[in-house]
């Protein structure tokens, strides 16, 4: 009897750290599937965040480095400048790319450089305890918004696919899911093409993945998966929001 | 050796990090260095390298990060508040051991403070600048064509400590124009990287991944990478002490410390004051760190000697190096300016002559 | 011996660009030199200037608080800088836009109308060769067959110009020895 289900070669075979009802496991998966289907985990080099996934580079098994927090776009433009032939991917969160890394996710994508960005959002920082993140939703309570966040005190939450696709220069911005299966089929459909897009060196690609946080939402996963799919969904609407065919 | 040629000393620096063998180049505009961006973005096109102006200093020192993490040769070249910048990169690249060439044409602070030449940036370069226990191989010239010696021999020496190294100018030298020759037998061939650089695995011909990183969660892994790194210091410390020793033949009344453009007009000082007949002695630091320690120690102790003094740019800062080599053996003052106007030699002569004896 | 040359005046009279090719001139001839501009705020609109140091030995010190000649194409120059002059030095004054006289018994004192005799040649652009013309001659501090090799040199980009530029270097000798 032939195996059904392995893992895939670019992943290690280290336990992570994640805590249960957690997606990043899903995501890691997804992208090493789609790293080992397009055959490419020898030249490929994965750039960790600070925050939850900053020991990405355990779980992943090709070359792989860390960055400071919000700073693996510039990482991987200083990687792609000197080795265009390397298959670079960024792995960032919320608080990362969003919020600390804003300006180093806009200036990458404007100056369409040609590496994949993977960014997972799920509203809330994770690694430091649950505080809030330019993603946070309107009344959303979080570590440093206990009464909920505060629209009229710190503004709405940043829709990075929405934001990024109003460029100007050529990219593949997308946003996805992994809350429930029919939504990760379509997730990994879309990284596959963000690399595909890497790998004819045609732009620069953003697949944003909208994601639960049960611990810090203080939820089961259960509930984190309704909650997601009624508020975070209506708000971080998914589909293709640009493609490097378009008109820019 | 080639033909001497008048360069300006920012764009000397530019040519001399090509003819080093460095193709790769990141950078963000700022007075008083931008010509050396604008020298290489014409420059880098022509020899095949790669030219980035980035967005800002914070993105350049993670541009340089990630392209030497990837194997490559890589530099920038920034002023004292790009430099502030830059910090939070510095330490991360020295955490994670990569080579790269930094250069701070310094200009007077804090803050935004002037343009013209200081060497206010004596503690961020020698001393941290960025958080965390690290240093960097800092080297100050003090002409031109020292300029172009330091940049071409930086790019091996970072990758021999897998480390950062700082040249550390000053507005005037970044400015000035004066006769340059590349010397040929500085150029290098880029060290094999395979061991660690995250180069890919199908390009070393490896099935095993390399990691480039600085954090390590366990307390005795951190603290046995600290002891690796304070390592490759203490063999900075023994092999890299560069210096330049002045008049120190005869029996000085005094000793001077001072680097760079400030060394220049002391050098000048020095001169004058032999021809009327007080003898000076005088040690221009070419490394600030390493430090020439034991040097200065030795010099400040001969019997001839009264007093030590260091010239600087700044408010104070090689100063309190000196006095650590001295200990207490001698009187160690300082004298300095800072704000752009450089002292002349006459001013420096005065002071000499009134603490010649401590 | 250590000669400096402090050329000073408007930013966009070529200040910079006489005080390059009198150093690229005595390089050729084998001396040690420095410039040194003035830089940043002071380049845009304002006065520029920049300092020559040419010597038979290294240059020490190339902070130069008393220059020994000054080329002053402007009136505000002049003023700023003629008392600076070491005694027995040049001062070369652009006469056409500054009084022709520094105050200065002690120095020589050389007053040409270059911006005049620039726009008689056809470009009052080319004021500032006049100027490094009549300096080269009345100091000698290189050989004028120096000094044109390096302003051909400085054009060999934009050779259509080179007969202008010789011809006002010519003008500027002739003018230093009336």
């Amino acid at each position: 009897m032939g195996k059904t289900f392995k893992k895939p070669e670019a992943l290690t075979d280290a336990h992570t750290h994640y805590c249960p009802g957690c997606t990043h496991g899903v995501i890691h998966r997804l992208v090493a599937e789609v790293i080992d289907e397009l055959g490419i985990r020898g030249r490929t080099v994965g750039i960790a965040p600070v925050g939850c996934a900053v020991l990405a580079y355990n779980y992943f098994n090709c070359d792989f480095q860390e960055a400071a927090h919000g700073r693996a776009p510039a990482m991987a433009t200083g990687i792609k400048r000197v080795r265009p032939d390397l298959m670079v991917f960024t792995y960032q969160g919320d608080g990362d790319l969003a919020s600390i890394g804003m300006g180093e996710i806009i200036h990458a994508a404007n100056r369409g450089e040609k590496f994949t960005t993977i960014f997972v959002n799920n509203a809330v920082y994770g690694m430091t305890g649950g505080q809030m993140a330019p993603t946070t939703m309107p009344g959303q309570r979080t570590t440093t918004s206990p009464m909920g966040r505060n629209v009229a005190d710190v503004g709405m939450p940043v829709q990075m696919a929405e934001l990024l696709s109003t460029l100007k220069t050529p990219g593949y911005i997308t946003r996805q899911s992994v809350i429930k299966p029919r939504y990760i089929t379509r997730a990994k459909k879309a990284i596959k093409r963000a690399f595909e897009y890497q790998m004819a060196g045609k732009c620069f690609s953003m697949v944003e993945v909208v994601s639960t946080c049960p611990t810090n939402w203080g939820m089961t996963p259960v509930e984190a998966v309704k909650w997601a799919e009624d508020t975070l969904l209506s708000y971080y609407q998914l589909g293709e929001f640009k493609t490097p065919e378009q008109e820019g | 050796m080639g033909k001497k040629i008048l360069m300006k000393g920012n764009e000397a620096i530019g040519e001399a990090a090509i003819r080093a063998g460095c193709l790769n180049y990141f950078a963000y505009p700022i007075t008083p260095q931008s010509e050396v961006a604008e020298y290489l973005s014409k420059r880098m096109p022509e020899v095949g390298g790669v030219f980035l102006q980035g967005e800002s200093e914070v993105a350049v020192g993670y541009m340089l990060f990630g392209a030497s993490a990837a194997g490559a040769r890589v530099f920038t070249t920034s002023s004292s508040p790009g430099v502030s910048l830059m910090s939070e990169a510095i330490s991360y690249i020295a955490g994670a051991q990569c080579p790269c060439v930094f250069v701070n044409i310094i200009r007077g602070g804090p803050g935004l403070g002037g343009i013209l030449p200081s060497q206010g940036d004596y503690f961020q370069s020698v001393k941290g600048g960025g958080h965390g226990d690290y240093r960097m191989l800092v080297m100050a010239p003090a002409s031109v064509q020292e300029a172009v010696e330091m940049m071409m021999m930086a790019f091996p020496l970072a990758e021999k400590y897998r480390n950062p190294v700082m040249i550390l100018g000053d507005g005037l030298i970044g400015q000035m124009m004066e006769p340059v020759e590349f010397p040929d037998d500085l150029r290098t061939e880029p060290t094999d990287k395979d061991a660690w650089a995250t180069n890919g695995m199908e390009t070393r011909g490896s099935d095993k991944r390399n990691l480039v990183k600085s954090l390590y969660l366990d307390p005795e892994m951190l603290n046995n990478h600290n002891l690796h790194l304070k390592a490759k210091y203490d063999q900075m410390r023994r092999e890299e002490v560069r210096y330049e020793p002045f008049n120190l033949d005869g029996d000085y009344r005094m000793l001077v410390i001072s680097y760079g453009t400030m060394s220049r007009v002391c050098k000048t000082a020095v001169e004058n004051l032999k021809a009327e007949g007080l003898e000076v002695g005088m040690i221009r630091p070419q490394t600030l760190f390493p430090f020439p320690e034991e040097e200065i120690r030795e010099a400040a102790g001969k019997e001839s000697c009264k007093s030590v003094i260091s010239i600087e740019m700044s408010m104070g800062q090689m100063v309190e190096d000196v006095e650590r080599c001295v200990r207490g053996r001698r009187p160690v003052t300082w004298y300095g300016k800072c704000g752009g106007e450089v002292p002349t030699p006459e001013e420096i002569m005065q002071v000499i002559k009134e603490r010649i004896d401590g | 011996m250590q000669h400096e040359v402090m050329f000073a005046g408007f930013g966009g009279q070529g200040i910079l660009m006489i005080g390059k090719i009198l150093a690229h001139a005595a390089l050729e001839e084998g001396r040690e030199v420095a410039w040194i501009p003035s830089y940043g705020p002071e380049m845009r609109g304002g006065t520029a200037y920049c300092l020559v140091a040419i010597s038979d030995r290294p240059i020490g010190s190339p902070i130069i608080k008393n220059p020994r000649h000054l080329v002053a194409m402007n009136r505000p120059s002049l003023e700023k800088f003629a008392a600076k002059v070491k005694p027995g030095g040049i001062i070369l004054i652009n006469s056409s836009l500054a009084p022709d006289k520094s105050g200065r018994p002690d120095v020589d004192e050389l007053a040409v109308p270059v911006t005049d005799i620039a726009k008689d040649l056809g470009s009052v652009r080319a004021a500032n060769i006049v100027a490094l013309g009549a300096f080269v001659a009345r100091s000698g501090i290189v050989s004028f067959e120096s000094i044109q090799a390096a302003v051909k040199e400085e054009f060999a980009e934009k050779q259509k110009l080179i007969p202008l530029e010789m011809e006002a270097l010519e003008k500027g000798r002739q003018a230093a020895a009336k």
